[in-house]
C-alpha cells in the first residue's frame, strides 16, 4: 500500500517545473482533450511529473525513482486551472502516484488470490531475504522499494511482478532474484515470461492457433 | 471446441505481428466503409442478431445498449468510451488484445462510434498496462497514418478519433461512471444512476462504456455475419466465442478462445492440462472473476461455462476469469484475501462498503486462524447482506459475494477450524 501523503514533509522540494522536454509532452497530452476540459489532462500530467523526476532521480546519488512532490501538484494546478486541493485529491487517490519518494527499481508484488494459489508469498520472501528490507522499505543505496500491490492483471502468468513500467511473469524464488541482480549491474532483464513462454498461451504449447505458433516458430 | 477457423483472435499470443500491415494479413480493416454505408440501424441489427452480450461481466446485449444513444445528433457530442482497465481478479484478456490484437479493437471503435453517432472514443487502459498501453498507441497512430482514423476515416465519410487515457491503479475505475469521473480529472467515484451514460456520461454528453472485447470482435461479427456468431455457444442468449482466463491449480495456466457454454471440465482438461494431481484433486472454482461466488467441485463436474448457466448456479460468468483451486488450498485464506482487495479498492464513497469491506476483512482474518465462535460466521454473513444492495455501485456486492459463497459452500471448515483453535488454546 501506498504511504500517506505528507505536505509539509521535510523531503518536499521547494520548487517544481517541466523541463523543456515534459513541457513538449504535457502540452501534446492537454491538447488531447475538448476545449475547456483540459482538467482531463491532470492524470497524464501527473504521470509525466512522476516520470521526470524519475530521469532525475536515476543520475542523482543516491538514486531515487519517479515519485510526485506537492509543488509538482501545484504547478500542475496552476497549469490546468484547477484547485490545488483538486490535484492532490487525484494524486492521492490512486495508487500508481507516489506522493512520497520510492526507490528507483519500485518492485511492486502482486500477492492477490490467482498469485498468492501460485506462491507470490514465495517470491515475496525471496526478495525480502535478497535486498535485506521489508515490504514498503527502501534499500541504503536507493535503488529498490519493495510493496504489494493488488491484482496486476496477468493472472494466468502468476506469481508475476511490476517493476516500474514492466512485468515480469512465471516467476519463482530463484528467477525474481535473478531479475533484482541484473537491475542492480544497470542492465535491463527480459521482460514478460521467465520462463520463455510466448505471451499467455498453456506452458505445454498452444491448444489452439497451432498453424500460426509453427510458423512463428513457437514450441 | 471451437475451429480454428471460427476463431476471432487469430492472434490472441503474439505469434505474429500487432502492427497494421500483419493486422491486415489477418483480414482486419477488410472493407471496413461497406459496413458504415450500410448505415446505423443495419450495424445494430447485426449485433442484434448476433446475440452478442457485453463481455465486460454484466452481460447486457451489446445492441441493444447502442440503441438506447439518442438518435439524433444535436450540438453536444457523442462519446464512445471503452474500458481497458481490466483489474478483476482472474481476469487478464483484455491485456492479450491490447497487446497482441489492438487493430480489432480500433476497427471495432470507428464502427460502434459511428453506430451510436459518436466522433471520437476514449480507450480508459489501465496505467499498470504501460507497455499495453504504447502498443495501443502505436496502432492508434499507424491507423492515422494509414487514413482509417481522423477525417473521413477509412474512407467512410465518418470522422473519429481515438484517444486512449491511462488510467493509474484503481480497481473501481472499471466501474462505468467512475471511469467517466476518472477522465474528466477527478477521483473515481461512482456516480448515481440515473441519469445513465447514454443519456449524461462523459462531460455530461450522451456515452456509451463498452469492454475492449466487446468491441474488438464486432468487425469480424460484421464480416462473417450475426448470423454467424449467433449459431456458436450453447444457445441463442449464449451466443459465440468467449475468451476464458484460466489460473490457479491447473496444469497449464493460460488464455483461450473457446465457444461460450463450452463445459468447465473441457475447458480446463483440453486447454490447462487438468487440475493439478488430476480432476478428483478438484476443491473448488471461482468461476468469472473474483467477485462471482466459488462453485464446489460437485458443482464443477456438470456445469456450462456461460450467463445463464452460472447464474443458475447462483454465481456468474463475470469476465470468465476462471481460478481454480486443489485440495491443497487453504480456501478460507483465499477468500480473506479477496477481502483484502475489496477493502484496498473500495472508493470510500458510500459508508456501507467504506466501512463494511473492512469490517469483512478482520472477520475474515480471524476466521483463518479459527479466532472466532460460530455465531461470527452469521455476524459475517448478515454484514455482507448489509452492503449488498446498498452501495451506489456494485463494488460493495463484489465484496459481500466471495464470502457469501466461502459460506455456503465451506461453513463445515470454517467451524472445524474454529473448533481447533479453541481446543488448541
Amino acid at each position: 500500500m501506498k504511504k500517506p501523503f505528507d505536505l509539509n514533509a521535510e523531503y518536499q522540494p521547494e520548487h517544481f517545473k517541466f523541463s523543456e522536454k515534459y513541457q513538449k509532452l504535457a502540452d501534446k497530452a492537454i491538447a488531447l482533450y475538448p476545449k475547456g476540459k483540459q482538467q482531463s489532462a491532470v492524470m497524464p500530467l501527473l504521470d509525466l511529473a512522476q516520470r521526470q523526476v524519475a530521469e532525475e532521480g536515476a543520475k542523482a546519488t543516491p538514486v531515487y525513482g519517479g515519485w510526485i512532490p506537492r509543488a509538482a501538484m501545484d504547478h500542475i494546478a496552476e497549469v490546468l486551472d484547477m484547485h490545488k486541493v483538486k490535484v492532490y485529491e487525484v494524486a492521492s487517490f490512486y495508487s500508481m502516484y507516489n506522493t512520497a519518494p520510492v526507490g528507483q527499481y519500485l518492485v511492486q508484488f502482486c500477492t492477490t488470490t490467482p498469485c498468492w494459489l501460485c506462491g507470490s508469498s514465495d517470491i515475496v520472501n525471496a526478495c525480502k531475504n535478497h535486498l535485506g528490507i521489508d515490504l514498503g522499505e527502501t534499500t541504503k543505496d536507493g535503488k529498490f522499494t519493495l510493496m504489494e500491490v493488488e491484482c496486476l492483471g496477468a493472472c494466468v502468468n502468476a506469481p508475476m511482478i511490476q517493476i516500474n513500467d514492466d512485468y515480469y511473469e512465471d516467476l519463482t524464488a530463484a528467477s525474481v532474484v535473478e531479475v533484482l541482480e541484473v537491475l542492480a549491474q544497470g542492465l535491463k532483464p527480459q521482460i514478460g515470461s521467465q520462463t520463455g513462454r510466448k505471451s499467455s498461451m498453456s506452458s505445454a504449447g498452444p491448444t489452439t492457433l497451432k498453424e500460426e505458433a509453427k510458423k512463428a516458430k513457437v514450441v | 471446441m471451437l475451429a480454428d477457423k471460427d476463431r476471432i483472435f487469430t492472434n490472441l499470443y503474439g505469434f505474429e505481428g500487432s502492427d497494421l500491415k500483419s493486422a491486415q494479413k489477418r483480414g482486419d480493416w477488410d472493407k471496413t466503409a461497406s459496413f458504415i454505408k450500410k448505415g446505423r440501424e443495419w450495424i445494430i441489427e447485426e449485433v442484434k442478431t448476433s446475440g452478442l452480450r457485453g463481455r465486460g461481466g454484466a452481460g447486457f446485449p451489446t445492441g441493444l445498449k447502442w440503441s438506447f444513444m439518442p438518435k439524433t445528433l444535436t450540438e453536444r457530442p457523442h462519446y464512445l468510451v471503452i474500458n481497458a482497465d481490466e483489474s478483476e481478479p482472474g481476469t487478464c484478456k483484455d491485456r492479450d488484445i491490447l497487446r497482441n490484437e489492438p487493430h480489432k479493437l480500433i476497427e471495432g471503435a470507428l464502427i460502434a462510434g459511428f453506430a451510436m453517432g459518436a466522433r471520437a472514443a476514449f480507450i480508459y487502459v489501465r496505467g499498470e498496462f504501460y507497455n499495453e498501453g504504447s502498443t495501443l498507441w502505436q496502432a492508434i497512430h499507424e491507423a492515422y497514418d494509414a487514413g482509417l482514423l481522423g477525417k473521413n476515416a477509412a474512407k467512410s465519410g465518418w470522422d473519429f478519433d481515438i484517444i486512449v487515457h491511462r488510467g493509474a491503479g484503481a480497481y473501481i475505475c472499471g466501474e462505468e461512471t467512475a471511469l467517466i469521473e476518472s477522465i474528466e480529472g477527478k477521483k473515481g467515484q461512482p456516480r448515481n444512476k440515473p441519469p445513465f451514460p447514454a443519456m449524461a456520461g462523459l462531460y455530461s454528453c450522451p456515452t456509451t462504456v463498452n469492454n475492449v472485447e466487446t468491441i474488438a470482435v464486432v468487425p469480424t461479427i460484421l464480416r462473417r455475419g450475426g448470423k454467424w456468431f449467433a449459431g456458436l455457444g450453447l444457445n441463442e442468449k449464449n451466443a459465440g466465442t468467449k475468451l476464458f482466463c484460466i489460473s490457479g491449480h491447473v496444469n497449464n495456466p493460460c488464455n483461450v478462445e473457446e465457444v461460450m457454454g463450452i463445459s468447465l471440465r473441457d475447458l480446463i482438461d483440453k486447454h490447462c492440462g487438468g487440475v493439478r494431481g488430476g480432476w478428483d484433486n478438484l476443491l473448488a472454482v471461482i468461476p468469472g472473476g473474483s467477485s462471482t461466488p466459488m462453485l464446489s467441485k460437485a458443482v464443477c463436474d456438470n456445469i456450462h461455462m456461460d450467463f445463464d448457466s452460472l447464474k443458475e448456479a447462483g454465481t456468474g460468468l463475470g469476465t470468465a476469469g476462471v481460478i481454480v483451486m486443489d485440495k491443497s488450498t487453504d480456501i478460507i485464506q483465499a477468500i480473506c484475501r479477496l477481502s483484502q482487495f475489496y477493502m484496498h479498492e473500495s472508493c470510500g464513497q458510500c459508508t456501507p462498503c467504506r466501512e463494511g469491506t473492512g469490517w469483512l476483512w478482520r472477520i475474515m482474518k480471524r476466521m483463518v486462524q479459527g479466532n472466532a465462535t460460530v455465531e461470527e460466521i452469521d455476524q459475517l454473513y448478515e454484514v455482507t447482506k448489509e452492503i449488498e444492495g446498498h452501495t451506489i455501485c456494485a463494488l460493495g456486492d463484489a465484496a459481500a459475494w466471495p464470502i457469501q459463497g466461502l459460506i455456503k459452500n465451506f461453513r463445515p471448515e470454517m467451524e472445524r477450524r474454529i473448533m481447533e483453535y479453541r481446543k488448541a488454546a
